[in-house]
Parts: C-alpha cells; sequence; structure tokens
C-alpha cells in the first residue's frame, strides 16, 4: 500500500578522505523522513545526489518510482528543494525570481505564493542580497510550497532558525503531509526536531547507514544502560552500539534495551535513548557500530 | 476530545492515546458512533508521526472500541456489548459495594444478605 518517494540502493560516492558507502533507504509517501548524523557523516552528499548535483560513482536513485538521472526534469519539477544558501542573481527582487521560476512548473500557484510571502515577511519587492540566512531559507520554501511540489527535500532547514519558526517549519511540515501524496525527507543535526515530528529516521555516519527505520520503532528499542564501572563491563550489553565512561560509571548504548533489561536490570539502570543519545555514543563515544 | 501526551511519561505515546481515548469512551464524553480525527490530523495536533497515531488507532480498533471505515476515518465503535457489560457491570458492582457496606454498619451478616439477595432475586423471575 506504501510507496515510496524515495528510493535509493547500494549508493557510494567517494572524495579525498570521506566515502558514502552502499546507502541503501527508502521514504515512504505521505510521511517525514529526517536524516540525522553528525556534521560530515554525509548527509548533504545524499541530499546532493538525490538532486543529481553530483556524480555518483555507484547505485540507483528513484524518485516517485522514476530515475532521478532518466526523468530528472520531470522528477525535479515535483521537487521543492528547500536551502539555506539557495543561489540566484543577488540584485533580483524575490517577486522577479518567483516570476522567472513559475514558468518552469505546471502546478505554480501565485496566489498561494503572495500568501506565503506575507506569512513569512518577506517582502516581495526586496532585494534577495538583502535577505538574512533564515529568509533566505523561508523565501525557498515558500518556492518549494507555491509550486506544490510532491517532496519537500531539505537540507538543514532549521540550522540558523530561531526557535519560532523552527516550531512553525515543524508545523507546515506536518500541515504538508495531511495529504498522503506529500513527503518530506530532510536532513537535520538537530535531532530534537526530529524527534518530534519524524515518522522515519535514518542515521547515518562516517559515509554509511547506521539504521533506517520508523522513529518509534528506534526510540523503542535502543537504550542506554548506565552502572558503577566495576558493576558494568561494556562486552556485558547486548547489542552494545557504543559506550562511554566518566570517572566512576559506565554508560553503554544498546539497540535491544529488552534485552539487556533481562539480562541486567538487577545491577544497571535501564533508559530508552534519545536521538541525541543514539548520534553521540555511536559518533563520539567508542562506537561499536 | 481531549489528549495531553507527556513526554517525561515512561509509558509509550501511543498507549498514552489509547489510554485516553479508551477512558474518554467509558465515561461517555466520545458518544458511541462518534467521528474520531483521522491519524494524520491528530498527528499533527500532537506534534507527532503519523505512525503513532496510527498504531494508537490499530490497537483501540483491535479491542473493539474503534471502527474504522475505508475511506471515511474512525468512529467510536457501535454496540459494542462486551465493553457495555463491563460498564454496566461497574455500576451493579458499585451498587453491591454500597449494600455491603450499609449492611455492615446495621450489623447484617452476610448469610443474612445473601438471603435477601435470593429473595429478589426470586422476586423478579
Amino acid at each position: 500500500m506504501m510507496d515510496n518517494a524515495i528510493e535509493i540502493k547500494g549508493l557510494s560516492k567517494a572524495y579525498k578522505g570521506f566515502a558514502l558507502e552502499d546507502v541503501t533507504l527508502a521514504a515512504p509517501s505521505g510521511h517525514i523522513m529526517g536524516l540525522i548524523g553528525p556534521n560530515g557523516a554525509g548527509k548533504t552528499t545524499i541530499v546532493k545526489l538525490i538532486m543529481n548535483l553530483i556524480r555518483r560513482d555507484a547505485g540507483e536513485i528513484r524518485l516517485f518510482g522514476l530515475d532521478n538521472r532518466r526523468c530528472e526534469a520531470e522528477v525535479k519539477s515535483r521537487i521543492g528543494f528547500v536551502y539555506d544558501a539557495p543561489r540566484f542573481p543577488e540584485d533580483l527582487r524575490l517577486d522577479t525570481i518567483a516570476s522567472a521560476l513559475s514558468a518552469f512548473y505546471d502546478r505554480w500557484d501565485e496566489v498561494r505564493f503572495k500568501e506565503l510571502l506575507k506569512e513569512f515577511c518577506l517582502p516581495p519587492r526586496q532585494a534577495f542580497k538583502k535577505l538574512s540566512h533564515g529568509m533566505k531559507m523561508k523565501f525557498s520554501l515558500a518556492l518549494a510550497l507555491a509550486h506544490q511540489a510532491d517532496l519537500i527535500l531539505m537540507d538543514e532547514p532549521t540550522a540558523g532558525l530561531d526557535p519560532v519558526f523552527r516550531f512553525e517549519l515543524l508545523n507546515r511540515l506536518q500541515a504538508l503531509i495531511q495529504s498522503e501524496r506529500k513527503t518530506v525527507f530532510f536532513s537535520s543535526h538537530i535531532t530534537t526536531d526530529l524527534e518530534r515530528v519524524a515518522d522515519f529516521v535514518t542515521f547515518v555516519h562516517k559515509g554509511r547507514i547506521v539504521f533506517s527505520a520508523a522513529k518509534d520503532s528506534v526510540l523503542e528499542s535502543w537504550g542506554v544502560v548506565r552502572a558503577k564501572s566495576d558493576k558494568l563491563r561494556p562486552e556485558d550489553v547486548p547489542e552494545a552500539r557504543g559506550h562511554r565512561r566518566t570517572e566512576h560509571s559506565l554508560e553503554v548504548l544498546t539497540s535491544d534495551l529488552a534485552a539487556a533489561g533481562r539480562l541486567l536490570g538487577d545491577r544497571a539502570v535501564c533508559d530508552r535513548a534519545s536521538l541525541e543519545d543514539i548520534m553521540f555514543f555511536v559518533s563520539k563515544g567508542n562506537g561499536h557500530a | 476530545m481531549r489528549i495531553i501526551i507527556s513526554n517525561s511519561s515512561p509509558d509509550p505515546i501511543y498507549e498514552q492515546i489509547t489510554r485516553q481515548i479508551k477512558s474518554q469512551i467509558i465515561s461517555g464524553e466520545l458518544k458511541e458512533g462518534e467521528a474520531l480525527p483521522s491519524i494524520r490530523r491528530l498527528a499533527m495536533d500532537l506534534q507527532i508521526s503519523v505512525i503513532t497515531t496510527k498504531r494508537a488507532y490499530e490497537e483501540l480498533e483491535k479491542e473493539g472500541f474503534v471502527d474504522t471505515v475505508e475511506g471515511k476515518g474512525s468512529f467510536v465503535a457501535m454496540q459494542n456489548k462486551e465493553l457495555l457489560r463491563e460498564k454496566k457491570m461497574k455500576i451493579v458492582e458499585d451498587k453491591l459495594a454500597e449494600a455491603v457496606a450499609e449492611a455492615r454498619l446495621l450489623g447484617i451478616t452476610r448469610a443474612e444478605l445473601e438471603e435477601m439477595l435470593g429473595l429478589l432475586f426470586a422476586e423478579k423471575e
């Protein structure tokens, strides 16, 4: 029943000193998928490859079931790409940029666009170069919503935004998927944003996927086991995925909290892990991922 | 329908939702046949995942509290006999407890009370 807006198989791309390796994931239509990972994990590379802005070494990307290179024009007309550094001629006014772009989109909604500018407090006659970082992001989002994109693809949309607008943005994304045909895919290192609204979470670390799953099931199965250091060793914890030592205690991340609880419940504290815990232990702690 | 989600609760969010909807059905606050918000609408209102609200509704459906009609939405289940029976049993139980408390105050023994109950039953048959 669920078809996928994004389907990636075996995607690889090597740079000097960094490689994205064998990335496979699927983002079901009508849902919000968040892509998390520390800086430099490969999030932006994945987004750029989806947009076919850079060459891949191997792999396949299908958007709405179509190959993103062979059907590039068609798939791109259905994507709203939102990022904080969109490149437009610096001196052009926002309304001029929009009217030039609207020609490329069949479903452009001029009335909606004007409303959005008002809602986002963007003056239509403002020159693009006068916009702040956050305003550029808002402008880019207004364009995406005005051409009624089926897939909103965003790279770090909440970075550099004040909490009020971040909150508003997340609300808007949820309003968007009231239609089961719209899909949102966004990368972020701010895990609390995802913890709220994401339906699916993909965690990428050092160019590899650690997991790509329903957020609820991740938050239910992963946990942190804590005990005094003389009471617990990392190898005692089933499905250990990383650990951290402090002066007196040991904390171990596990991807099977239920098993850890059964085995160690009498000598350690077993808590659920947040996405932040997971990201921290796997990337900064002594990750065993 | 009012639902309040606590992020600090150890209970999973879908359970918090099912518990609150169930208690509102039992209390009569949500009436039989009443439409529930769509899973997408509820997810947006509570700012949680669509998957969480979907799971909550599926649980409610499994337990017979809610019916989902394809393309129309979810409704408080009609004539849930077991549920109604449970509700009514509770009323009987409460009244009996009252009677027992009263009997204790008056020093009526269990045997005497049971005899009264037997007589009352016989009267109606």
